[in-house]
């Protein structure tokens, strides 16, 4: 037991978790009709249960979880993972039917019914469910409450409220104006722009998986990846000073994550070129202004021409560009990661006097 | 017996004061049940008639009407909440401690935070039971913007109520979050472009008139703050919040009801 912990710790870093799930969501998607089955659902479920006692056998873990606060990320992780297997199970079983020329599951239902019983009754009964459900919760777990606030004394780690600990997260990539302004104002501008740059009249009104793969795909890997597993990330392993810890690492507030990151600038003129930083700005960020913006606005074209082309076609100028825009923006976290944790780069560009770093 | 019942049961039924508050019978006929959906406000929110396969619960999850009846359990426990509850430095803390401490097997406080969590997960959960049924596209893409805004709304109910027990946990997590609106581009001292904003040798945007200020009434979290949040958490939110409801709701009928195959 303790063998496996020690194993485990030691193999849990922001990069092995990261990447380690993209794998396995590149691989969900591409056999998306394999993995919805229940013959490799069921062992999934039987692995995450198994693995969850396990880990709440570790003291420090079971402690992190059943904070009355973290409660509701248990919940979440649950109800996600349950639906969007649901959805995507469906979405499989219409392709097929589809391709068969049966009715969709539903088109079974082709009727309409009266509003009273048939929905109202639904509604009642959700709203009970929904009801006994809270008052246990309530019962069961009572509201935290600190000691009193104190705006001299600040807890180390300061967390935001669990629902903002992806934004947190993306933090240690990216600087406060990125992380906490821009790209939460994207994602919403970018969710609002969703029905008009998604050209695809089909799968409206019904589960579908096959033809909407792409969105479908763009789409998850926001909410799961980018989203929920951040927030895993950021409430249950960064510990005392942000630094990350295994699940099953005690939180040593005197932990000290070397800092070595360095600026694309530095890494051009002083250990490339060995000249040192030039005086002036533009001359010193120079490249990484060039390569900010040959990936913003040099991109987009390239992408039309190659593996964009057809979407190019179905979708205005103005449309594909926005479209492509939103997609790099959301591409700029995992790259930023990657340079991270291969070549320690801090900023790409890097203007502290403007408070303008990328 | 039974016949006596059945006759107080018609005296009832058929008095002045019953017949004035249900304009029908018991809802056992279509005529009937479509009368009551009709001529009651609330479920006059739906269609007489609805598509089959449009109200399973394996269609929506129920999710949409989950998140509503969530609000609507934040405004009654809200609201109780709100009779013993003020919202000062002084009082705020002990006022709290006081709902735990004096009310035996008081629940109150719980069932607001935890449905509050659960409003949060409802509505991520409902949007992407939309998203999958591909329900964003013609004619609905702007029932899904106001959803998105619905959204934020949700979240930032949260982020506002989050402050009000004013102990550790919650200043410190405001104080986090928060922090972010300082480096607000052009609109946040620390936000890049801010310094270019000034007149001569004077900054416009400054600690004590940027974007962050305005969010804490003040440089720092402190008793404005207090105010402020709980306004914005009891008052506007929920008021902009219900407003759009209401257009939501709406624009789901007018948009041909759940959505479901062409
Ligand atoms: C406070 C938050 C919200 C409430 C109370 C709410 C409530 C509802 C309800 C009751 C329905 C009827 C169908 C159903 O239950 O699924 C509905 C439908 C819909 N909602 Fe929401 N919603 C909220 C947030 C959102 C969000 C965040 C989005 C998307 C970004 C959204 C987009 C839609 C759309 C497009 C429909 C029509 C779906 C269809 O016709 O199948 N809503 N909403």
């Amino acid at each position: 037991m303790e063998a496996l912990r020690h194993t485990i710790n030691a193999f849990a870093t922001p990069t092995t978790i990261y990447l380690s799930s993209v794998a396995l969501f590149a691989i969900a998607m591409w056999k998306m009709e394999i993995v919805v089955k229940p013959l490799v659902m069921i062992p999934v479920v039987i692995v995450t249960v198994l693995g969850t006692i396990f880990a709440l056998t570790d003291d420090h873990f079971f402690k992190l979880v059943t904070l009355p606060d973290n409660i509701p990320i248990t919940i979440m992780l649950a109800t996600v993972g349950y639906f969007t297997w649901y959805a995507l199970k469906k979405g499989v079983e219409n392709d097929k039917r589809l391709s068969e020329n049966r009715p969709l599951i539903e088109q079974e239902q082709d009727r309409r019914v009266m509003t009273w019983p048939n929905l109202v009754y639904i509604e009642f009964i959700c709203l009970i469910a929904i009801t006994v459900f809270l008052i246990f919760w309530s019962i069961g777990f009572q509201a935290p409450l600190e000691e009193p606030a104190n705006p001299t004394v600040t807890p180390n780690p300061a967390k935001a409220p669990w629902y903002f600990l992806g934004l947190q997260e993306m933090l240690v990539y990216f600087d406060p104006w990125l992380a906490g302004v821009v790209f939460p104002g994207l994602i919403v501008v970018g969710l609002m722009a969703l029905p008009y740059i998604d050209p695809n009249p089909k799968g409206n009104g019904y589960y579908s998986f096959k033809d909407r793969r792409l969105v479908i795909g763009y789409y998850l890997f926001g909410f799961l990846i980018q989203w929920v597993l951040l927030i895993v990330l950021g409430t249950f392993m960064r510990g005392p000073g942000w630094s990350f810890f295994g699940p099953f690492q005690e939180w040593d507030p005197h932990k000290v994550e070397a800092l070595t990151n360095i600026n694309l600038s530095e890494l051009l003129w002083v250990k490339l070129l060995n000249i040192g930083l030039p005086k002036n700005i533009l001359l010193r960020e120079g490249v990484g202004i060039v390569v900010v913006l040959g990936y913003l606005v040099a991109l987009p074209p390239l992408l039309a021409k190659t593996i964009f082309k057809k979407l190019y076609q179905e979708l205005s100028f103005i449309r594909f560009q926005i479209m492509c825009f939103l997609f790099l923006a959301m591409l700029s976290l995992p790259i930023k990661m990657i340079l991270r944790w291969t070549i320690n780069l801090k900023y790409i560009v890097a203007i502290p006097e403007f408070f303008f770093n990328i | 017996m039974n016949s006596k019942l059945k006759q107080i049961q018609k005296q009832i039924v058929e008095s002045q004061i019953w017949k004035s508050i249900f304009r029908h019978g018991m809802p056992d006929d279509t005529r009937t049940r479509a009368m009551v959906v009709l001529s009651n406000v609330f479920l006059h929110l739906h269609p007489v008639k609805s598509r089959e396969a449009g109200i399973r619960v394996g269609y929506t999850w129920c999710m949409g009407g989950i998140t509503f009846f969530l609000f609507l359990v934040e405004a009654v426990t809200g609201i109780l909440l709100m009779f013993y509850y003020r919202p000062t430095a002084e009082y705020a803390y002990s006022d709290i401690i006081a709902l735990r401490e004096h009310v035996p097997l008081g629940i109150m406080r719980e069932l607001h935070r935890w449905g509050a969590h659960a409003m949060v997960i409802a509505v991520w959960l409902h949007m992407f039971r939309v998203f999958m049924t591909g329900s964003y596209k013609p004619p609905r893409e702007f029932n899904w913007g106001i959803g998105v805004v619905l959204l934020v709304l949700t979240l930032l109910l949260s982020f506002t109520g989050y402050l009000l027990p004013w102990d550790q946990l919650a200043i410190w997590a405001i104080a986090v979050g928060s922090n972010m609106a300082r480096a607000t581009p052009f609109l946040g001292h620390e936000g890049p472009g801010a310094s270019l904003l000034k007149i001569g040798d004077m900054n416009l945007v400054h600690a004590g008139d940027d974007a962050r200020f305005g969010l804490l009434a003040g440089r720092m979290i402190s008793e404005a703050t207090l105010l402020r949040f709980y306004v914005l958490h009891c008052i506007f939110i929920p008021f902009v919040a219900s407003i759009l409801m209401a257009i939501h709701f709406w624009r789901v009928r007018k948009d041909g009801g759940i959505s479901g195959p062409m």
